[in-house]
């Protein structure tokens, strides 16, 4: 009934066609639209939009939420940054774990595509053994990995005396030279995986033809990689590189648990610091800066990418 | 010229070596790939592998050096033991509880925005989902502590007064963990990207048939985002299972931990009891990889589809 009377008044009342008129008309009809992203667009501008700005107001202020005082320190939280050791070493630190553990891991993950991409038997097996420590959840990989790091029982010591290459067990996780290196080891690990599939799916979109030409032309193997395969992952490099550098300055949780930011503050990364800040002293003014000054990073690290893969994406 | 293309077929029996040779070459190749896939394969699942060697034998044994990788004294005491000191049942289910929860909230209310998304015209929606999409790019870190505290000030929850003063609000309960969970824009991104291949003319002629928005959602749009809707709903699935950070700061009650989170606690706090440790976290890994065993196809595919697409 109600849509048959609705189909009839249609024709006779004429919908502006521009202005806000228009607009206004065409929201009132599309209104189910706005309801259907409505508890979507509710969440976001309270846990997004606001939270955001919320944090870019705590920042300036000294905010301890065991204190009822929270005076506005103007731009002091930042200065403190500055001159805040530990927060320059949590930022070289960040910046070694993204700048050996990103290529590394890209690199396995490449590594591992190339050899599945092959037709070999077991190509499922092989993709769900490489893929496993990924869906591992990252509580468990960084307590498997303390063992393995283990000083006097560790499972890589062990291998590693046995294959000759080391002579006395070392203490991984506490040894500030060796801290870092083991957990870069243990993310390589553990985010080889993910980018094996997404590089898989990338190698299975090159058509077949560009290697059968270039078979034809008379390119070898590492010919064939170096001026077809690489070319045209290189939207999917850029991807991967972008998501994993982003993912890799906010690192925390294997931190957390293999190390606690030490030894002597070798493994503390801005994310542990500002969980630490936030969450340990309640220094919350202090911690909110610090999420800015990672933000602002991880803002100019993508214009830069972005730039870049606009001036490369060409063909 | 004429020579040499003559001389061709005389020739030929000089190319048989170069086949064979070939062959060779390919055998070689072969073997060469699969020593590699398999020494691979075997570094990477040895951790994990041990793991699970462990957490069924005894503590003496796990300690043992070399370590043995096939128990010698096969137990299953790690399993009850950690049922018992760290409530592995409460654990579980907590977990079990939040990420089918959250899940199912996200699947719902992620679709419907991304059928919006992908498929109504209305004004606004170009710019309305460019924005949602930027924000992709702000770490989680900025946008914590306030979401904390608004958690902290929800009115009448909590002990909280009418102005959200005086007590934890969702604090240390399941709503905080739920209810800023229930959609994901990275969930409305890779559904609606899926969507947007589905053919205008259903729509269009359940319209014509009559169907109200809901309909068209409930019973053109869904039905046929089958897969998408699967391999968003692993991901999220496992995205909530595996979550580490957010019951961390929020969880006070040991009641109210999940499952990494009750793990991860107990390893910090009884740092030698490594028989319990190792069954925790088989326990914890094993509903993720049963879901990743049944539903790899899916999983593989949503993967490439926000690869690909990103």
């Amino acid at each position: 009934m109600a849509v048959a009377a609705k189909n009839v008044s249609q024709p006779f009342r004429r919908p502006p066609e521009t202005g806000i008129r228009a607009t206004l008309y065409r929201m009132r009809k599309e209104w189910t639209a706005y309801l259907f992203i409505s508890p979507t667009l509710i969440l976001f501008s309270i846990f997004t939009v606001f939270a955001v700005l919320f944090s870019f107001y705590i920042s300036f202020h000294k905010w301890n939420i065991l204190e009822p005082d929270k005076p506005f320190v103007g731009l002091a939280n930042y200065v403190r940054l500055i001159e805040d050791e530990r927060f320059h070493r949590a930022v070289i630190n960040t910046f070694l774990f993204t700048v050996v553990g990103v290529p590394l891991t890209m690199g396995a993950g490449l590594s591992i595509a190339l050899l599945l991409n092959n037709k070999i038997r077991f190509r499922g097996i092989y993709r769900t053994l490489y893929y496993i420590p990924n869906i591992t959840p990252l509580v468990v990989s960084a307590i498997i990995w303390k063992w393995v790091y283990q000083g006097d029982y560790g499972l890589l010591n062990y291998y590693l005396i046995q294959l000759g290459i080391i002579r006395e067990p070392l203490k991984w996780l506490s040894d500030p030279n060796l801290a870092m290196p083991a957990v870069i080891l243990m993310g390589v690990w553990g985010g080889a995986g993910y980018q094996m599939v997404i590089y898989l799916a990338g190698l299975q979109a090159i058509p077949e033809e560009y290697y059968d030409a270039a078979k034809v032309d008379g390119a070898n193997g590492f010919q064939r990689l170096r001026h077809i395969t690489l070319p045209l992952l290189t939207p999917t490099t850029l991807f991967l590189f972008i998501t994993s550098v982003i993912g890799s300055f906010q690192v925390f949780t294997q931190i957390y648990i293999m190390t606690n930011g030490g030894p002597l503050n070798r493994t503390t990364t801005i994310g542990f610091y500002l969980y630490e800040k936030a969450f340990r002293h309640f220094d919350m003014g202090y911690a909110s800066a610090m999420a800015y000054a990672l933000f602002a990073m991880i803002l100019v690290f993508t214009i830069i990418q972005l730039r870049i893969m606009r001036r490369e994406i060409q063909y | 010229m004429e020579l040499a293309q003559r001389g061709q077929p005389i020739a030929k029996p000089a190319s048989r070596p170069f086949i064979n040779n070939r062959k060779v070459m390919d055998a070689l190749g072969k073997a060469v790939i699969y020593a590699l896939t398999t020494a691979g394969a075997i570094i990477f699942i040895a951790p994990w592998a041990w793991m699970v060697s462990a957490s069924f034998q005894p503590l003496g044994d796990i300690f043992n050096w070399p370590p043995t990788w096939i128990p010698e004294h096969f137990t299953l005491e790690n399993y009850t033991g950690f049922f018992e000191t760290a409530g592995l049942g409460r654990l579980f289910f907590n977990s079990a509880f939040l990420a089918l929860t959250i899940t199912g909230l996200q699947l719902f209310f992620n679709s419907l925005a991304a059928y919006t998304f992908a498929k109504r015209r209305f004004p606004g929606r170009d710019i309305i989902f460019i924005i949602l999409l930027s924000t992709l790019m702000i770490p989680g870190q900025v946008t914590l502590i306030p979401a904390y505290l608004i958690l902290q000030h929800i009115p009448l929850f909590g002990g909280n007064d009418i102005f959200g003063q005086g007590g934890h609000g969702w604090l240390d309960s399941y709503w905080g963990l739920i209810i800023p969970a229930m959609s994901s824009i990275y969930g409305i991104f890779l559904l609606r990207q899926y969507m947007k291949s589905i053919p205008d003319e259903l729509i269009d002629a359940a319209k014509i048939d009559g169907a109200s928005e809901f309909r068209i959602y409930a019973q053109v749009i869904v039905p046929l985002s089958g897969p998408a809707l699967a391999a968003m709903g692993i991901f999220t699935f496992t995205y909530v299972w595996n979550d580490f950070f957010w019951p961390l700061i929020t969880i006070s009650s040991p009641d109210l931990r999940t499952l990494p989170l009750g793990l991860a606690l107990f390893v910090v706090k009884n740092r030698t009891v490594w028989d319990l440790v190792m069954a925790g976290s088989v326990v914890a890994t094993l509903p993720i990889l049963i879901i990743f065993l049944l539903f790899q196809r899916y999983f593989i595919r949503g993967i490439a589809l926000t690869g690909l697409k990103g």
